[in-house]
């Protein structure tokens, strides 16, 4: 087990490296480096000012140069300094992080508790009228877009009902954790629709499966609750692959804060990216991504450790 | 293959000494299908809808530009059904015009998607060794980089017109198909007929379209259908973002695009489009999965 996770993490540092590779390559192949922004405001500015602050930015350097500087500052922590901000890198993420992961897990913890009971009820009640409305709705909670999703829940409970604040993250002046909840509902229920929907159907499908085991018909015929068998029998051993996909999902959330963020004014770091990107801060940029990457990497070994842990026939060869 | 007849059909048939298995394996898939009524609903929707998208110019009330300033940001009437928007130009026209921009859109990058996916799949499953793992290694690549944000970060510079947007989100999209298509592949690889045709002197090329792929299409047409519908959803998030395809082109993405200021007072600016990519992600995913019933063989 000791052997197999650190021979995965092993493997996981060629593809960082990878990763950043092609990272860099895609993020430097914009055209219009940093001053961009200033031309695109149509000023006049000074050539030599340009050359003077692509110089101090050190993106006047060839790529290859950039790059290794950039990787090997990465590899110390050290992030880069936004072009914007002037700041480090590191510092607004870690600024950032504590809005996007309360949001993060909020929605995950929602998603969990809705998704989980849903699929179990489902494939309890196969083919019944509960099951066939939550499958329904699943299906329509995939084909929406979550920005869409997101908007009209701000038209029905901000401008129709006036229950819950539009935008932001607390009322300047009033505070306090009822204000702070009233805000993260909507954000929270827009994230974690497509993992309530996604869960939940692969619940159903895993239920389902566990359902038809001859140790269940065993558990039945031991005279056992049906409550019993449910819960105790087919549940644990439903939810293994269950608890796989969700840690996968983990990073995916992380996506999806981006877009959820920016409907809601949420100060995160999806928020941050967006802004990053109209401002072309490189640095910034690069930073957000590696580290969304990473994240997707490190939940895919945490989700085979688990699979593996939660599932003894699971062998680490 | 027997569970698609009826118990008195199938005795009039033994009966008669008829062979329920002479029909032929697509007859079946057309019937399984055709057994799943959601999906031929949707599938009959569907059409319509991309008929009445793709002959706008034919049916359309209005122009999709046509500006109208004595009507602006009026709600549905009797004229514009589903109301204008601020310059006056006629919603449901517009939905119109940008569904057929949208539909195809989704349709191209779903194609090239699994197009670039089923050649690195099969290239592969079917050759192993150090392809096989360059390039599974390169797909795991592509599935650690978060693709959204990464899609928004090249259409943020890159050209931004329909084609490009088909180019970026399809060149971002293959990485199932080419997982699921290699696993067929490498299943399929050990069948006889397939050892059959490398004796007989067959070409790999050969091999590979005529007796493997044709093997596992099944899969490949399921991931490309949920492949039309993902591609929606993206282009219509990259327009929502600005990223997507720029007016005055209208698509469904960029209809909703400066809805969220004036959804307050409009708000049948936010709600129609998205009803249309709603409705049409829908009737797709349900195609898909009426699909990937009808073809699976161990159903």
């Amino acid at each position: 087990m000791l052997k197999y996770v650190i021979r995965r993490t092993l493997q996981m540092i060629p593809l960082l490296f990878a990763i950043s590779i092609v990272i860099f390559t895609i993020i430097q192949a914009a055209p219009g480096g940093p001053e961009g922004t200033l031309l695109d405001r149509g000023m006049f500015v000074d050539p030599a000012a340009i050359d003077a602050y692509r110089a101090r930015l050190g993106v006047d350097q060839p790529v290859y140069i950039q790059y290794f500087k950039w990787i090997g500052a990465m590899l110390t922590g050290d992030m880069g300094i936004s072009f914007q901000t002037q700041r480090p890198v590191f510092m607004m993420i870690l600024e950032r992080l504590p809005d996007t992961l309360r949001l993060m897990g909020l929605s995950f913890l929602v998603a969990a508790v809705i998704a989980i009971p849903l699929g179990v009820f489902s494939a309890v009640k196969q083919y019944s009228a509960f099951d066939f409305i939550a499958t329904g709705a699943s299906f329509v909670a995939i084909a929406m877009p979550v920005f869409w999703f997101g908007l009209m829940m701000q038209y029905f409970f901000s401008v129709k009902l006036q229950w819950l604040p539009v935008a932001g993250t607390v009322t300047v002046g009033v505070g306090g954790f009822v204000d702070e909840l009233k805000h993260i509902i909507m954000p929270a229920t827009v994230l974690s629709l497509h993992s309530i929907a996604g869960w939940s159907r692969y619940m159903r499908s895993s239920m389902l499966g566990v359902l038809n085991q001859d140790y269940i018909r065993t558990a039945h015929s031991k005279g056992l609750r049906k409550r019993t068998v449910i819960t105790v029998h087919a549940v644990k051993n439903a939810s293994i692959p269950v608890v796989s996909v969700m840690t996968l999902d983990i990073a995916r959330l992380f996506s999806g804060a981006v877009i959820t963020e920016t409907i809601f004014g949420w100060p995160g770091i999806g928020r941050m990216f967006i802004q990053a990107m109209h401002a072309r801060d490189y640095p910034l940029l690069m930073g957000i991504m590696m580290m969304g990457s990473t994240m997707v990497v490190v939940f895919n070994l945490v989700a085979d450790v688990i699979y593996g842990w939660l599932d003894p026939r699971i062998s680490y060869e | 293959m027997s569970e698609l007849l009826t118990k008195g059909q199938e005795q009039i048939l033994a009966s008669e000494g008829i062979s329920v298995t002479l029909r032929s394996n697509r007859r079946i898939t057309w019937e399984k299908f055709l057994q799943h009524k959601l999906a031929v609903v949707a599938s009959i929707f569907l059409i319509l809808l991309a008929l009445l998208c793709f002959l706008a110019p034919v049916i359309a009330p209005f122009e999709f530009d046509a500006i109208d300033l004595s009507n602006i940001r009026k709600g549905p009437t009797l004229k514009h059904w589903l109301g204008t928007d601020a310059l006056g130009r006629d919603l449901l026209t517009r939905l119109l015009y940008g569904g057929r921009i949208s539909i195809t859109i989704g349709l191209t990058a779903a194609l090239l998607g699994s197009a670039l996916g089923t050649i690195i799949g099969s290239t592969a499953g079917y050759f192993g060794g150090r392809i096989d793992n360059l390039l599974m290694r390169l797909t795991d690549l592509a599935y650690s980089i978060p693709t959204l944000p990464l899609i928004i970060v090249i259409s943020s510079y890159a050209n931004t017109q329909a084609f490009g947007i088909v180019v970026i989100i399809g060149f971002f999209s293959w990485m199932h198909t080419a997982r699921v298509v290699r696993g067929a592949i490498l299943s399929v690889k050990e069948n006889e007929y397939v050892t059959a045709a490398l004796a007989l002197g067959a070409k790999d090329r050969i091999i590979i379209l005529r007796h493997v792929l044709p093997n596992i299409s099944n899969s490949i047409i399921v991931g490309a259908t949920l492949g039309v519908g993902n591609a929606i959803i993206t282009e219509s998030s990259l327009s929502f973002l600005g990223l997507g395809v720029s007016p005055p082109t209208p698509t469904w993405g960029n209809m909703l695009m400066d809805s969220q200021a004036t959804m307050a007072s409009q708000p049948w600016l936010t709600i129609f489009p998205g009803m249309a990519i709603l409705l049409t992600v829908l009737c797709v995913n349900f195609i898909g999965d009426g699909l990937q019933d009808a073809l699976d063989p161990t159903l």
